[in-house]
């Protein structure tokens, strides 16, 4: 992609004027790293605040009087009876029971508020504007998302807006947040507590920057952002599921309702559901090296013996694990916690073993 | 003593026939926080160029290549236990080997300071 069409986010200048290095990520030009650096903003997330730039993920508004049915033809999830205010963790699937991406959806009351991955709005807007009969699509084009992450997560935003204190994880609702109308959703994607804010573009900065004011928050980018979501155990669309891997296998039974396990009715329940009865012949496990060399993406994970059991999906260092961590699938007779495994890093075969995740205790205000 | 660099971000300061070997402080403050280090053993060989070991940052695994032939004569074990020593002083106590050289004219091939700066400016 040329520079002249990598999309910018509303706050581009305010990243400009806070020192971020910029990447270009799924089109967009997004900041890696503040000068703090990806360990320190990484420890600040989990200290005190983060303050993330989440603007290039697609805000959709879903409109129509069975919109809710119509969802549940796309994913295997309730959405049908979610209730007003709150918000779930689903996934598109596929025909052949495989992730087409994942996203979390919002009963804002008179409509879905649905945000899916930058990288898959091409993919996911025409297959909801296709697919979800009799409703009415629509993304929102004019608002950022930012994020604000960590224990001081709630101080941070309250101050502007009390309401947000008695929200729980995975409620959402709309306020008054700094004179501008806002939708406030109490969740995240570091495994701490925490909100993300859709707000109207034109005050998006204006808004930042009054939370910066905060001493306890910075800006934190998308380096530090892929380390606290590994430690964190949550699952990175692209890297840890895509097309080919089913929910089952991914270990995202939890998101996949008992009334929609029962009566099918998505796409690729054939497969899905016989994985649930059978189990799945590979599983998405945490695997921790036992040295200090990072596993990354597209390690190969091997049995005690030898023989080639699976990969490493992401792999990197995990700052307040204070050493490597990996998620990676493995054969499913590996996959119980505690089963000793070697990975092949650089020709050299390390050990390691498989662990439960998440890697940092997940600090949600429930 | 003279300091050279490579076009791979090493620095290699020659006394006699023995050289220390470091990446550079640009190449530090480019791969990021540095968590991992791993290093050849003393009285390996390797031709100029060959890779003779690895940094890890959080962002990336980077290979180090050899400014020169020769024989690990120290190799800086301290950055193995404490990879983040590479971020504080990459030019300094952070080395990372003392290498025997093989052939002195290799040195031929390698840049000084003034043609480094104008490499990474």
């Amino acid at each position: 992609m040329s520079a002249s069409n990598i999309k910018k986010t509303p706050l581009y200048d305010l990243h400009m004027e806070l020192g971020a290095k910029m990447v270009e990520f799924a089109g967009w030009s997004m900041p890696i790293n503040y000068p703090m650096g990806i360990m320190g903003e990484h420890h600040h997330c989990r200290n005190k605040a983060a303050l993330f730039d989440v603007s290039h993920m697609a805000q959709v508004i879903v409109r129509g009087e069975n919109r809710a049915k119509a969802f549940e033809a796309l994913v295997p999830s309730n959405i049908d009876g979610l209730p007003v205010g709150k918000a779930r963790y689903t996934f598109f699937t596929n025909d052949e029971g495989g992730i087409m991406d994942d996203l979390i959806v919002s009963n804002a009351g008179d409509y879905l508020f649905v945000v899916v991955n930058a990288a898959m709005r091409d993919q996911d807007i025409p297959h909801m504007k296709n697919n979800l009969t009799g409703c009415e699509v629509i993304e929102i084009t004019d608002h950022a998302l930012l994020a604000i992450q960590g224990p001081a997560a709630e101080s941070v935003v309250a101050k502007h807006a009390p309401a947000a204190a008695d929200l729980k994880f995975m409620e959402t609702m709309e306020v008054d947040f700094l004179g501008t109308t806002c939708r406030i959703s109490r969740l995240g994607y570091t495994g701490e507590d925490g909100y993300e804010i859709s707000i109207p573009q034109g005050e998006a900065t204006r808004i930042a920057k009054i939370l910066l004011e905060d001493e306890n928050l910075a800006p934190v980018g998308l380096g530090a952002r892929d380390s606290l979501r590994l430690e964190a155990g949550l699952c990175l669309y692209g890297n840890d599921i895509d097309a080919t891997t089913s929910p089952v296998e991914a270990q995202l039974n939890w998101a996949m309702q008992k009334r929609r396990r029962e009566e099918g009715g998505f796409p690729g329940a054939d497969r899905i559901l016989k994985e649930l009865a059978e189990g799945p012949t590979r599983k998405l496990v945490g695997i921790q090296p036992l040295g200090r060399a990072p596993a990354r993406q597209g390690v190969e994970v091997v049995s005690m013996d030898g023989t080639s059991i699976g990969q490493v999906t992401s792999g990197g260092f995990g700052p307040t694990f204070e050493g490597p961590v990996a998620l990676g699938y493995v054969a499913s007779e590996f996959a119980a916690p505690d089963t000793d495994v070697q990975l092949s890093v650089r020709g050299k075969l390390l050990p390691a073993k498989i662990v439960k995740t998440p890697f940092v205790q997940q600090n949600y205000k429930r | 003593m003279s300091k050279y660099f490579s076009e791979d971000h090493e620095w290699i300061v020659v006394d006699g026939d023995v050289a220390t070997v470091g990446i550079t402080e640009h190449a530090a403050q480019q791969l990021g926080d540095i968590v991992f280090v791993e290093l050849k053993e003393v009285g390996d060989t390797f031709d100029q160029n060959d890779e003779i070991g690895v940094i890890e940052s959080v962002k990336a695994a980077s290979e180090i290549y050899a400014p020169v032939g020769g024989e690990v004569v120290e190799a800086n074990d301290d950055l193995t236990d404490n990879p983040s020593l590479l971020n504080a002083n990459p030019e300094g106590d952070a080395w990372l080997y003392k290498i025997k050289i093989a052939d002195a004219s290799q040195l031929d091939a390698l840049m000084d300071q003034d043609a480094y700066q104008a490499l990474i400016a």
